[in-house]
């Protein structure tokens, strides 16, 4: 049986192999002993690669709290009401009954019959993240972190969006529950992703476009933490992707691990086994690590993100901060970046505005500096024919995003074996980049067949 | 004695408050910074703080924003304004400067390589907005064991319960942020700055200074005589962007502050 439960502890299924007391069904055993990352069951086996963070937020020398003294107070309060919302089995079940009525979960895995023929090599499976309740993975996170906040009390939300999934995920959260919601886009990307815009406010948030910078993902995420710090009192801001100050990277992968801890089990129902390689697209690198965690401690599993090369990584128009940039620290956390020699950082470049960002989780970069994960790069040209690929083979318009996972699969799979297997997240779908689709294809980067 | 302590002690003799100045390092040109930064101390400033440029100041407000977006234009980096606090030094070993910025253009340079080239500059302290207590390893206590001051921000969400943490490695003084906010926007009330510096000075011996929102003399003078330092920053900033390549209205505008910082407590006695 397919458990729609999201497992705030670790989102582990396999619950033998983590001690839990035989019959007794995970998300039963998950609701009445909530396992920590100090449970002695986890200590036990110490080549977990899941166990981050540690207690100062870091997975290995990434993440951590670099943030302003006004609001190292309210970390560490959102740190003790997130340990405390963990605990609490009413907490999960909420999340649990919107995950099913709301949101529409479990998304769907899917296997891409006819790309596989057309690809010639490993069998591909879609994790439908795309189908969820506003098109993207982005409300699994929302919904977790907005219970939060009415757990804590908080009368006023705040979010940053780059390419406006975030910010529709967080508007429609706040209609569900009435409270008011400003959402920070970058001016940039107001202009790029204008039926988004027009969505957030039909849901009644207030958009405010950020001219400072290129203004972009980077620079909406300063000012959503400007406007944080000025409102500390009855503020909560909803960090869409997995970085930002501890608990931020945690708690967005916790929520996010739906995806992997679905995925996991919709494989093994399917094909009896765990796919070979599992491919998700990195901006900050939310859907990845939902997709990723739960897969972390299989060893057979291969495990490669996908950054945006942009125009190409010889130039500085991409966002290919773990292949290109250097451990730095922004936005609270430290994590690969792309800077210069003075540590000042560079813009983004991608046609997806979902990935138009200089850092990247600081999970995924502990991830790649031990070696279990590796990030491939795929620039606008090659998302553009995947995104092109996917609509005359399966019918499926994918987000620009998710289009750089799958130009990754388009690569790769012809050079697998027939009975290996791909699963890759699908995590958003492409109705808000038809016109960028199009501007693209008349401008002649890829030709239209 | 650092130049600080010495500054304060001499300050606490003629029981008068330090006017402390921020500008950013190389706005609006590398030249023109030079020139301020040369006529501030004769001006009334008595302690300099020096940003250094930084693309993404989180915890600022527009004014110093876009001090640090024409730094940057000009040429601003850690390097220039290294080079700014020693060309500095040639005229002036007596009023401290604070390096004031974010921390990673200090990560991507190395902490020990920048320490080294700061001490070696002439530079008395440092305030990193985005390193908290729990961050100490990182870069505090290694500007401490050099002879660095690390001066912390305290704020108004500073709680009893955290203020110990917030105060043990701090050094040089305390820099309180009167309001929750970001910097150059509202300001505080004179009576909770009172009590906020009051409660910050039961639990420390180190001077207390006060800044966010202080825009006029009349503001300073307020601040002054309550507290051990008035910080100004967004307010002279402002009056940098608007006086084009000319330092002449900024010295003129930091001795109006002084001036009203001077009066403070002398007003009040007579």
């Amino acid at each position: 049986m397919l458990s729609p439960v999201l497992n705030p502890d670790d989102g582990d299924d396999d619950a033998p192999r983590r001690g839990r007391r035989a019959g007794v069904p995970a998300e039963a055993s998950a609701a009445a002993e909530p396992v920590t990352f100090e449970d002695p069951i986890v200590s036990e086996r110490p080549n977990s690669y899941r166990t981050g963070p540690d207690d100062r937020g870091r997975f290995g020398i990434f993440g951590g709290r670099f943030v302003a003294e006004t609001l190292m107070p309210l970390i560490l309060e959102l740190e003790a009401a997130y340990d405390a919302a963990r605990a609490d089995p009413a907490f999960a079940a909420e999340i649990a009954a919107l995950a099913r009525d709301y949101v529409g979960r479990p998304s769907p895995l899917y296997f891409a019959e006819r790309l596989t023929e057309e690809l010639g090599g490993a069998k591909v499976y879609f994790k439908r993240d795309e189908l969820n309740h506003t098109g993207s993975h982005k409300i699994n996170n929302c919904i977790g972190q907005i219970l939060l906040a009415k757990r804590m009390g908080k009368t006023r939300i705040i979010a940053e969006t780059g390419a406006g999934q975030h910010g529709v995920a967080t508007a429609t959260v706040c209609a569900r529950f009435g409270l008011p919601c400003v959402v920070y886009m970058g001016a940039k990307d107001v202009e790029r992703q204008a039926p988004n815009v027009f969505r957030m406010k039909l849901l009644g948030a207030e958009v405010v476009p950020v001219t400072a910078g290129a203004g972009t993902l980077k620079d909406s995420m300063n000012e959503a933490l400007r406007d944080w710090v000025t409102n500390v009192e009855d503020t909560f801001y909803i960090i869409g992707t997995a970085a930002g100050p501890h608990p931020y990277p945690r708690m967005v992968r916790d929520f996010q691990s739906i995806i992997g801890t679905e995925a996991r089990e919709q494989m093994l129902a399917a094909e009896g086994r765990l796919p070979d390689l599992l491919v998700a697209a990195v901006g900050g690198g939310s859907n990845a690590i939902g997709l990723f965690h739960p897969f972390l401690d299989d060893p057979s599993v291969a495990i490669t993100g996908v950054e945006a090369a942009g125009e190409g990584l010889e130039g500085d128009k991409h966002c290919a901060s773990l292949t290109a940039g250097a451990p730095g620290v922004l936005h609270g956390n430290r994590t690969y970046l792309l800077q210069d020699d003075d540590g000042q950082i560079l813009e983004g470049h991608s046609i997806s505005a979902g990935l138009d960002y200089p850092g990247i989780g600081p999970e995924h970069s502990w991830l790649k500096e031990i070696g279990r994960a590796s990030y491939m790069p795929i620039d606008d040209k090659e998302a553009l024919a995947a995104f092109q690929l996917l609509a005359r083979t399966e019918g499926i318009l994918p987000a620009l995003e998710p289009a750089h996972a799958l130009a990754y699969v388009a690569k790769v799979a012809p050079t697998m074996a027939k009975d290996q297997i791909i699963l890759m997240n699908l995590c958003g779908r492409g109705d808000k980049d038809v016109h960028t689709v199009a501007a693209a294809l008349e401008a002649g980067a890829v030709s239209a067949h | 004695m650092s130049r600080i302590a010495a500054r304060f002690e001499a300050l606490g003799r003629d029981n008068r408050a330090a006017l402390v100045t921020f500008i950013t390092a190389a706005d609006p040109s590398i030249e023109t910074c030079a020139e301020i930064l040369k006529g501030l101390p004769a001006a009334g400033a008595d302690v300099i703080e020096l940003g250094m440029p930084f693309t993404d100041p989180m915890a600022d407000g527009p004014a110093i924003q876009a001090a640090g977006r024409r730094a940057l234009a000009a040429g601003g980096s850690v390097s220039t304004t290294l080079r700014l606090v020693r060309d500095f030094r040639q005229h002036d070993d007596t009023t401290p400067i604070v390096l004031m910025g974010y921390y990673n253009p200090i990560y991507h340079r190395g902490v020990d390589t920048f320490l080294a080239e700061a001490t070696e500059a002439g530079v008395d302290g440092l305030i990193i907005v985005d390193l908290p207590p729990e961050e100490d390893d990182e870069l505090c206590l290694p500007a401490r064991a050099v002879g660095l001051d690390f001066i912390r921000l305290a704020t108004p969400t500073t709680d009893d319960k955290r203020l110990p943490a917030v105060l043990a490695n701090t050094s040089g003084f305390v820099y309180y942020v009167a309001i929750a906010g970001i910097t150059g926007t509202a300001s505080a009330a004179a009576a909770d700055i009172g009590r906020a510096v009051a409660r910050l000075k039961a639990k420390t011996a180190l001077p207390v200074g006060v800044g966010f929102g202080v825009k006029t003399p009349e503001q300073a003078a307020e601040i002054a005589r309550v507290a051990d330092a008035v910080v100004v920053g967004s307010a002279i900033v402002s009056t940098i962007e608007a006086s084009g390549g000319d330092p002449a209205p900024t010295l003129a505008f930091v001795k109006a502050l002084s001036d009203g910082v001077r009066r403070a407590r002398t007003e009040v006695a007579a």
